[in-house]
Parts: C-alpha cells; sequence; structure tokens
C-alpha cells in the first residue's frame, strides 16, 4: 500500500516539476531581449570627417560611443588601443564607465575623461587614470571598411586586438 | 458538523459567529491581543508605517489610471497629464512621492527603536527577520517606482543599478563571477528601454506589492506569540497579566488591549504624524521631487551629478567608497548584515541600549556613522570627501565585526 501511495507521489511529483520547470524556461526566454533589439545591433560610422582631437559621440545599441581622431601631441598617440584607419589613429569605445555605466565627460583641456558618477577617470585611449572603473573603456567589435567602421561585427583587426587583450 | 441554529438571523452577529467566527477573530487579533503598558510613542510607528503603505496604494491606485508605461509617453504621462491635466492629479503624485520618502524615515525610526530596545532578542528574531525583508522589498519597490516617470535619474538609476548584476570585474577568479549576459537579461536590452520599462512597471504594481502585503502579515503574525517588546526589556507573563486586566484590575495590570487602549493611542500619534505628513505634501513635496527628474532620459547624457534617493545614499556611499570588486562586497555586507542582528548580538540582555554599557556607545556610533555616509553620498566624489566617505565606511563595518566581541563581554544587566 504504502509503496503504491510512494509511487503516486513520485510520479505527481515528476509531472509538477517538469511542469515548472518549463515554465521556468518559458519566464526566462520571456525576459530576454526581443528579436528587432537584436537586429539594430550594427552601426556604421564615416570617419572621414573627424578633427583631430575631437570628441564625437556616435551610437549603437542605444549606448553612447566615444569616437576620436588622436592627433600626433596627444600623450595617447602611441597607445596601442588605438585604432588605425588609413594614415590616422582613433579612439574607439564605448562610452560608459566600466564601473557602472554612466557616461564620463571629456575635458579637452586635461585630455581625460572624467565619470560623474563615482569619480572615475580614463585617458584618451580609454586607459584607467584613478578607481573605481576596474578595466579601461570598452572598445566594441568593429571592422575597418575603407573610411567607415562597421561596430557589431569582428574585423581582422578587432581579433588582433582581442587575442592581445586589448579591448 | 458544526451545529448551525436555524433560527439566527441571516447576518445576525450569531449567524456570522456560526459562519465565521467573527467574535473569536477580533478577541484573538485585537480585544485580547495584549500591549505592555511601559512602552511610549515610537512604539506607534508600526501602525505609522501600515497607514503609509495605505496612502501608497490608494496614490497609487488613481496614478496607475493614467500613467503609460512607454518609453515615448511616460514621461508627458507623468509630468503632463497627470501633473495638468487631471483633476487633482498632482495632489496624488505628491502623496505618493512624498509617501515614498517618508515611509523610508519611519521605517530606519521603527529599525533603530527595536535596535536600540534589544527588540531583536529571545523569541522576536522573526519579527527582526521579516522586518527587514520587508526593508530589502521596499527598497526593491521604491527603486522599480522611481524608474517609471522616466526622467534622466530614473534612467541613470536603471542603468547603474542593474549593472550590479554584471557581479565582479571579468579579471577576478577568470570572470567566473562576472556575468554581463545577466544585465542585458534584466533589461530585456542593452540599455534600459521598452522592455525595461514594461516589467519594471509590473513589478512596481503588482508583483512586489503583492510580496509586500503577505510579508506584512507575516510580520504582524511573528509578533502574536513573543508579544510586543517594551520599553524596559521587562519579561512579561502576557497571560497572567491579561487574567489581571480581565478581572478588572486594570490599574495592577501591566498590559492593556490592543484594541481599544492601544489603538486609541496609535490613533493620537497616527493623528500627529498626518498633520506633519500633509504639511510636506502640500508644501515641501519638492524634496521628494528631485529637479533632475524633471528632464526627459536620455541615454546620450549623463548628468553632471547623480545619487539616489536620500534613503539608500548611506549604501551608496559604503559601494562608493572602494574599487568596484571590494565596493560590490561590502555593499552587499551592508544590504545583508542588518539580518544578522538578532545572531550577532552575543548579550541575553534584553534592555535599552542605554543600560548596557558599551553596546550604548556601539549604538549611537552606528546611528551617527549612518547619518555620516548619507550626508557624504550626497556630496560629489571629489577632494577631501572622498577619504571621510572611505572612513566612515571603515567604520560601519568595523563597527559590525565588533559587535559579538562587545556583547559577549557584556555584564548581565541587573533586575528585570
Amino acid at each position: 500500500m504504502s509503496n503504491r501511495r510512494d509511487f503516486m507521489g513520485m510520479a505527481l511529483g515528476a509531472f509538477t516539476g517538469l511542469g515548472a520547470l518549463g515554465a521556468l524556461y518559458a519566464a526566462k526566454k520571456t525576459w530576454e531581449p526581443l528579436p528587432s533589439v537584436k537586429a539594430a545591433g550594427k552601426a556604421v560610422i564615416d570617419l572621414s570627417g573627424a578633427k583631430e582631437d575631437v570628441l564625437n559621440t556616435e551610437v549603437w545599441r542605444g549606448k553612447p560611443i566615444f569616437v576620436m581622431k588622436v592627433s600626433k601631441k596627444n600623450p595617447a598617440y602611441k597607445d596601442n588601443r588605438l585604432v588605425k584607419v588609413g594614415n590616422d589613429k582613433f579612439f574607439i569605445a564605448i562610452g560608459l564607465c566600466t564601473h557602472l555605466g554612466c557616461i564620463p565627460t571629456y575635458f579637452p583641456d586635461k585630455g581625460k575623461f572624467i565619470c560623474p558618477c563615482h569619480g572615475g577617470q580614463f585617458d584618451a585611449a580609454g586607459r584607467v587614470l584613478k578607481a573605481p572603473p576596474p578595466k579601461p573603456l570598452v572598445i566594441p567589435p568593429f571592422n575597418v571598411k575603407g573610411t567607415k567602421i562597421v561596430l557589431g561585427e569582428e574585423g581582422e583587426e578587432y581579433k588582433k586586438m582581442k587575442a592581445a587583450k586589448l579591448v | 458538523m458544526a451545529h448551525f441554529d436555524p433560527n439566527a438571523r441571516p447576518f445576525s452577529k450569531k449567524w456570522l459567529n456560526e459562519r465565521l467566527a467573527v467574535e473569536t477573530l477580533e478577541r484573538v487579533l485585537s480585544t485580547e491581543y495584549w500591549i505592555p503598558k511601559n512602552i511610549n510613542f515610537l512604539w506607534a510607528m508600526g501602525m505609522v508605517l501600515a497607514a503609509t503603505f495605505g496612502l501608497l496604494v490608494i496614490s497609487g491606485i488613481f496614478l496607475l489610471m493614467y500613467y503609460i508605461p512607454d518609453t515615448q509617453k511616460a514621461f508627458d504621462s507623468v509630468n503632463y497629464t497627470i501633473m495638468s491635466q487631471v483633476g487633482y492629479g498632482w495632489l496624488w503624485r505628491h502623496i505618493h512621492g512624498v509617501a515614498a520618502s517618508v515611509v523610508f524615515l519611519i521605517i530606519y525610526i521603527h529599525m533603530f527603536t527595536g535596535i536600540y530596545y534589544g527588540s531583536y532578542k529571545k523569541g522576536r528574531e522573526m519579527i527582526w527577520i521579516s522586518g527587514m525583508l520587508l526593508f530589502v522589498t521596499f527598497s526593491g519597490e521604491a527603486f522599480a517606482g522611481y524608474v517609471l516617470p522616466w526622467g534622466q535619474m530614473s534612467y541613470w538609476a536603471g542603468m547603474v543599478i542593474t549593472n550590479l548584476f554584471e557581479g565582479f570585474s571579468a579579471d577576478f577568479m577568470g570572470g567566473a563571477l562576472n556575468f554581463p549576459g545577466l544585465v542585458e537579461w534584466i533589461r530585456g536590452d542593452y540599455v534600459p528601454g521598452q522592455a525595461f520599462i514594461g516589467r519594471f512597471f509590473m513589478l512596481h504594481v503588482f508583483l512586489m506589492p503583492l510580496v509586500i502585503i503577505a510579508l506584512i502579515v507575516l510580520h504582524f503574525g511573528a509578533l502574536r506569540i513573543p508579544h510586543v517588546n517594551n520599553q524596559d526589556g521587562e519579561e512579561i507573563d502576557f497571560e497572567a497579566e491579561a487574567e489581571k486586566w480581565k478581572a478588572g484590575h486594570r490599574k495592577e495590570s501591566k498590559v492593556i488591549p490592543f484594541k481599544p487602549v492601544f489603538l486609541s493611542k496609535d490613533v493620537f500619534v497616527l493623528g500627529i504624524y498626518f498633520l506633519f505628513f500633509f504639511y510636506l505634501v502640500f508644501y515641501h513635496f519638492e524634496f521628494a521631487m528631485d529637479p533632475v527628474n524633471f528632464d526627459p532620459a536620455d541615454g546620450l547624457k549623463t548628468p553632471p551629478h547623480i545619487y539616489p534617493e536620500w534613503y539608500f545614499l548611506w549604501s551608496y556611499e559604503v559601494l562608493r567608497a572602494f574599487s568596484k570588486n571590494p565596493g560590490l562586497v561590502w555593499f552587499g555586507f551592508a544590504q545583508v548584515i542588518f539580518f544578522l542582528l538578532p545572531f550577532l548580538d552575543r548579550s541575553p540582555n534584553v534592555a535599552p541600549a542605554s543600560r548596557r554599557g558599551p553596546f550604548k556607545i556601539w549604538f549611537w556610533l552606528l546611528l551617527i556613522d549612518m547619518i555620516g555616509l548619507t550626508i557624504l553620498g550626497k556630496l560629489p566624489p571629489v577632494g577631501i570627501f572622498t577619504p571621510i566617505g572611505t572612513t566612515f565606511a571603515y567604520i560601519f563595518i568595523a563597527l559590525w565585526f565588533a559587535l559579538p566581541f562587545i556583547t559577549k563581554m557584556e555584564k548581565p544587566v541587573g533586575g528585570k
């Protein structure tokens, strides 16, 4: 008798468990980004008109993207985190502080970024000058095409930088 | 089979008693729910909180009728439709905003009253823990609500708080505690957007209020057996004292019934509280309305100085005092450490802090330190403020590590 009851208990438990797992999986998928959000994941930026040491902010996936043509006199010019496009070097990064995601403000006279939220600082190649940010400003996946750059695509140069842990 | 009197008039007291036991319920929950006599106005804070929660629900219902959870429309639905088109819409919004802020003030008073009088010990642990669960859910509820008007502070609070779920940085433990995908999953987007506003709307108006109501029931239930503490930490034999009251020896009894005696005092405190509350609603609502949040959300522009509402400032300052990984650890510590209070306090004494020797100093240091952290959290992270803030954060942590040792050495309090 008790065996039969145990069996029925386990069978009921197993079916309920399966149903609960299925419902959890569905709930998890419901919270994921929609296909339309994921599809809008690429952006093309034309770099031909950029002026030296002037910061431009573009948009990719709703995030601000810092783009700046770095001049030879800028101390960050030799940094290997800059991206070479033609004969010029560009600083390209997601403009969100790696601490908690505020947009750092660029101070051209100081040549650095300062985050308004928790006081983190970055140089013109996105490297950390002052904590709390734990790592440099993130370089988004990019692909250089002539004087244009496609964000959201992993080009040759991006892959090399990624392998060297520069992104 | 239960006995039902066929002659009982429908809906008469007898008829209802037979079906719903209304008189038994009233006796158990109010007329024979005993409260000690030696208490003060601080014991009314629970009812003040319940009333404030009621105000939040009522004002929320009216706001809900016009608010639109849409990234393009939310800002105007609040700042134009509710504020200038809906008759008395401004009243509901100001009640909702002021109550959301004041409710935390009362929660902190309620908490520190409990800490001061040792009301978390000796059978009252579940009251403390259910209360802390309420504090955490209220914090989540306040955050979700803050996002909804979709102003600049809404957007950037949403950005910063959800980023906390990224966990530790990728270079720590080979990235085992780094979850960048979790942040996007919580938002349903790369940045806070339509999916984000929709789900936080649902959480704010339905799921979290449901959890809060359930926790309030648990919190009240947790009080029923150990009974409420008193201002001497005296262990009262509630049954014996109740018998005295019921036998007519009201003067000799150490207790009073919740209804009507304690309730009448509660209502008096509530009256004074509402004078203060509606003074704020009508004349000083602006303290709960950050001017920065009257700019619509812009994902490409962080406001020059962002900070949370005042009630989160102390834990925000703990987060801000450290670099990312330790900041996260100590922020988490600050969020959960109060839960452990009944177990970190090793002293058997249930007495006001003033009679507990070193614990008295501990109590006032903690209170002053948290007020200090709150003030520093509002100041921009520059110059001398950074090292002072760090010092206060270290003191906060050190106080909690010192607590078991301080209370272990505590001498038994004489008398009761």
